[in-house]
């Protein structure tokens, strides 16, 4: 892909969601690998320099305040939470907590209300202070105050406390029955703060606090020196419970310019150790990797997925302020046959073999939801609405009535099928919207394209925006949390339609409405049973497909197209945690 | 003259006032937005953004902003980074050196060269020399810097491997080793700016030579029986130079506002880099200092360019 594939706002966020916490079901079994198991002979500070590079440069240190995967990814070298998400979305024992509560340990409580977590004794802050369950219940203090307006609040929600039961064991109890009982305290979302060096940082005071840019941690590594938006360097952090690690005596994290000369520094010339989010373009990144004996390409699939949505509301101009607003109706999306038809006309397929290096960069796919995989569907390859078929899409538009005019365009009752198709400028986007307008044309829709610059198109300020979707078909990708609940509501729920009201701050910019698809959504809120957990998540994703709310494109490759030394030993990318989750097992 | 500078200097002052009104004006009105770096991120929910925008002051009017901004500026505080929450005095503070080290470098050389190459070329106009820096300076200025960089980056950082590509801030110069380094490192972007430099300077100073070589004073200045290398040093270069100390100066604050587009590709942390990430992420406070600053320097170097004519040139009285 090339360098701008995703504008440097939006890479944020989606690889910040990406790398958001992952779904655990109850009943799935918890990986207990402490972090002391893996790589026994790396040796503490045997190695001399670690070298990693972001074209994004981190600003801040404080996982809590970050605006990104770079902010997250920077301080998780020295911030830890209790525990991390693997790569299958299972919770991992490389933090703070000495193992994962489970309900047959009893750790969690049998009605989901409660989760007891048992902490590592004798952990050291950097400084040499001893760590204890005070410091958890702190961390909470700081991150859950709405004053503190910390960015990682939502996994504050439905949390009714946390508190110390003794010095090493901290008790996460939520207010209701919750299914997705990790919620608080597991990825990069609740890393744990040092109580002490925050006490004058909480509430309001959050904002300006010297803490955010040199952070005491419990991590491998300590911040020597943090220049915003440019370096972070660290230094071995000699008070690192594991006396064998890190490997590394220095990290090097280095933010700033472009993918493509990132991809370069990697592959090319073994500058840099590990580079971030190469995203360049697939017939430029395919030979580059191949031919590198130096580096070699991470690839691993999380919930990404490049999707169209289709807009249910009224974009007209001339509606002044009902203008795309919930309670107004698509001239003619809201006819099933024509959704469909535009679906049948769709091809992913070739849009992933020349845009996306066919499993370079992304797969194709027709589910919104595709990861974790037991809530993968199956169901939809086998749709009609998920083939790319134009005949069976102009057959669709025949049948309805849908009559091609002179031009070429269709058109019923004086509605024409003349469709505005937005999405960011990025060049990917731009092919991908020439791509499908040629098809769309073929069975009788007028294109005409719109691409915006990603910062004003992820806003809920701009009225060219995808919150006000004032226009017929959207692009973009997003991605969820591997307990699906919140991203299925937020996308296509009925009370989460933008608009005016919330002034354009909900999530569900088509303004889809569905009864069937909110009863499944109010039961994903109470369902504790992985397995109907599992299929209600399935179904609530088949509904989306085959009503045509949303026309899934591609699965991308998440967390990133990341490149890393072929010398580098350690490294196990997770889609549902920062790609640094594990940097202490790095080694040479 | 002091009154006229006195002047000068009063009238600076609403002329900086309605530019920054108008920096800030447009800044709030554009359709930037802070929070765009979370896209379409449902794990910050609505509610959360709401009161990340409130504590980051953005619920109240533009106007209110700005006559904060402004009062506070005033004080010496430039406002703190809605990205990195630290004050943007010190990330100016830390840029700063950066493009100093790079751009201030390669601007003095383009002077240092610019000179003499315009010179020469004057006087032997139409010689080889003349025809090889016409071509580089015309190639100079032509071609953009992003391409002379990248065409750099990939002969001499990636085939030869003889200089780095990513430059490095944290850099200690202690020795002889990390000073080479150190040179390595600012090579390639040096010379991609000092050629736009040079190729401008070289010709202003041939061209304005030239206007003067076949003037009556110069032939006074021959016939009197002087050497030709005091009629060309002393009487032609310096009545030539005259516009070109103007673009010097004026170009000095460009020196400050940084190289926007040889920062990026290099990785040079300096203000152009400052400014550019500044403005994809929203970051009002950082992004409407930087140009405020910019707009003080060159309201500054005017005045010093027009003050230096008077210096330069005795008929030129200011009253």
């Amino acid at each position: 892909m090339e360098s701008s594939y995703l504008h440097r706002g939006f890479a944020l966020a989606v690889t910040a969601t990406i790398a958001l916490a992952a779904c655990t079901q109850p009943g799935t079994s918890p990986s207990a690998a402490p972090s002391g198991s893996a790589a026994p002979v790396a040796q503490r500070g045997a190695g001399g320099e670690l070298k990693i590079l972001y074209w994004q440069a981190p600003t801040i240190l404080n996982p809590h305040q970050a605006t990104g995967t770079k902010d997250n990814d920077a301080s998780r070298l020295v911030l830890e939470p209790l525990a991390s998400w693997d790569k299958n979305g299972a919770p991992l024992a490389n933090g703070l907590a000495s193992e994962i509560p489970t309900v047959a340990n009893g750790g969690v409580a049998k009605d989901f209300t409660s989760v007891t977590w048992k902490l590592r004794t004798g952990v050291k802050w950097s400084d040499g202070t001893p760590f204890t369950a005070d410091d958890v219940v702190a961390s909470y203090t700081y991150q859950c105050d709405e004053a503190a307006a910390t960015s990682t609040f939502d996994v504050c929600t439905g949390v009714k406390s946390v508190t110390a039961k003794d010095p090493n064991t901290a008790v996460v109890t939520y207010s209701a029955s919750q299914p997705f009982y990790y919620q608080w305290g597991v990825g990069f979302n609740s890393p744990i703060l040092q109580k002490a060096q925050y006490a004058n940082c909480l509430g309001a005071k959050a904002k300006d606090c010297p803490a955010d840019l040199k952070p005491i941690g419990t991590g491998p590594y300590k911040v020597n020196t943090f220049k915003p938006g440019d370096t972070v360097l660290y230094d071995l952090n000699e008070n690192f419970r594991d006396p064998n690690k890190p490997f590394f005596k220095t990290v090097t994290f280095k933010g700033g310019g472009d993918a493509a000369s990132a991809a370069r520094a990697v592959f090319q010339t073994g500058d840099i150790d590990y580079g971030w989010n190469l995203q360049v373009e697939a017939s430029v990144l395919k030979p580059m990797a191949a031919n590198s004996t130096l580096a070699r390409l991470l690839t691993a699939y999380g919930s990404s997925v490049e999707r169209l949505l289709v807009n249910f509301s009224n974009p007209d101009p001339s509606l002044g302020d009902k203008r795309g607003e919930p309670d107004t109706k698509h001239p003619f999306f809201s006819d099933i046959h024509v959704r469909r038809a535009l679906a049948m006309a769709t091809n992913r397929s070739a849009v992933a073999a020349q845009l996306y290096g066919d499993g370079l960069a992304g797969k194709a796919t027709c589910n919104l939801l595709t990861a974790p995989e037991p809530m993968n569907s199956k169901n939809t390859d086998s749709l009609d609405v998920c083939k790319f078929d134009l005949n069976a899409a102009n057959k669709e538009l025949d049948d309805a009535g849908w009559a091609k005019g002179s031009d070429g365009i269709r058109a019923k009752g004086g509605v024409k099928l003349k469709i505005v198709y937005q999405t960011t400028v990025n060049s990917v986007r731009q092919s991908t919207q020439a791509i499908l307008k040629a098809d769309w044309e073929k069975v009788g829709f007028s294109v005409e394209l719109k691409s915006v610059p990603a910062a004003t198109f992820f806003t809920n300020t701009s009225p060219d925006g995808a919150n006000h979707f004032w226009a017929d078909v959207e692009m973009f990708t997003n991605s969820g949390d591997p307990d699906p609940t919140s991203y299925l509501s937020s996308t296509a729920s009925c009370k989460q339609a933008t608009g005016k009201a919330n002034n354009w701050n909900f999530g569900n910019y088509m303004r889809y409405c569905n009864a069937d698809y909110d009863k499944i959504i109010d039961q994903l809120r109470t369902e504790t049973d992985t397995a109907k957990r599992n299929q209600l998540a399935i179904q609530a994703n088949d509904i989306l497909t085959k009503d045509v709310a949303v026309i899934p494109l591609i699965t991308r490759v998440a967390p990133t197209p990341d490149g890393v030394s072929k010398a580098l030993k350690g490294v196990d990318p997770s889609p549902w945690d920062s790609a640094m989750y594990n940097i202490a097992d790095w080694s040479k | 003259m002091g009154r006229y500078i006195a002047r000068r200097l009063l009238i600076a002052i609403p002329t900086l006032i309605v530019i920054s009104f108008v920096i800030y004006a447009i800044l709030a009105l554009a359709p930037i937005d802070p929070l765009s770096q979370f896209g379409a991120d449902p794990r910050v929910p609505a509610e959360v953004r709401e009161r990340i925008r409130e504590s980051l002051g953005l619920n109240q009017p533009w106007p209110i902003r700005y006559v904060k901004w402004v009062t506070s500026m005033f004080r010496g505080d430039f406002g703190v980074s809605f990205m990195s929450h630290s004050s943007v005095g010190d990330l100016i503070a830390q840029r700063l050196p950066n493009t100093l080290a790079v751009v201030g470098v390669a601007y003095v050389l383009g002077v240092a060269m610019g000179i003499p190459v315009g010179m020469i070329s004057a006087i032997k106009r139409y010689s080889i020399f003349d025809h090889v820096a016409t071509t580089v300076a015309f190639m100079g200025f032509s071609v953009p810097t992003f391409f002379t960089g990248l065409v750099l980056i990939i002969i001499f950082g990636i085939n030869l491997r003889w200089f780095p590509f990513i430059y490095s801030s944290t850099l200690q110069i202690k020795d002889l080793d990390t000073f080479w380094l150190q040179i390595r490192q600012s090579i390639m972007p040096i010379t991609v700016l000092a050629l736009f430099n040079v190729a401008t300077i070289a010709r202003y100073v041939r061209s304005e030579m030239l206007e003067h070589l076949p003037l009556d004073y110069v032939r006074t200045a021959r016939s009197k029986g002087l050497v030709e290398r005091l009629v060309v040093l002393r009487h032609v270069l310096r009545n030539s130079l005259i516009p070109v100390v103007t673009l010097v100066a004026l170009g000095v604050p460009t020196v400050f506002g940084g190289a926007i587009v040889t920062e990026q590709i290099f990785r040079v942390p300096g203000i152009g880099e400052l400014l550019v990430t500044s403005i994809s992420n929203g970051d009002i406070p950082v992004v409407a200092t930087v140009v405020f600053i910019f707009a003080v320097l060159v309201v500054t170097f005017n005045l010093f360019a027009d003050l230096l004519y008077a210096v330069l040139d005795p008929r030129i009285r200011y009253a």
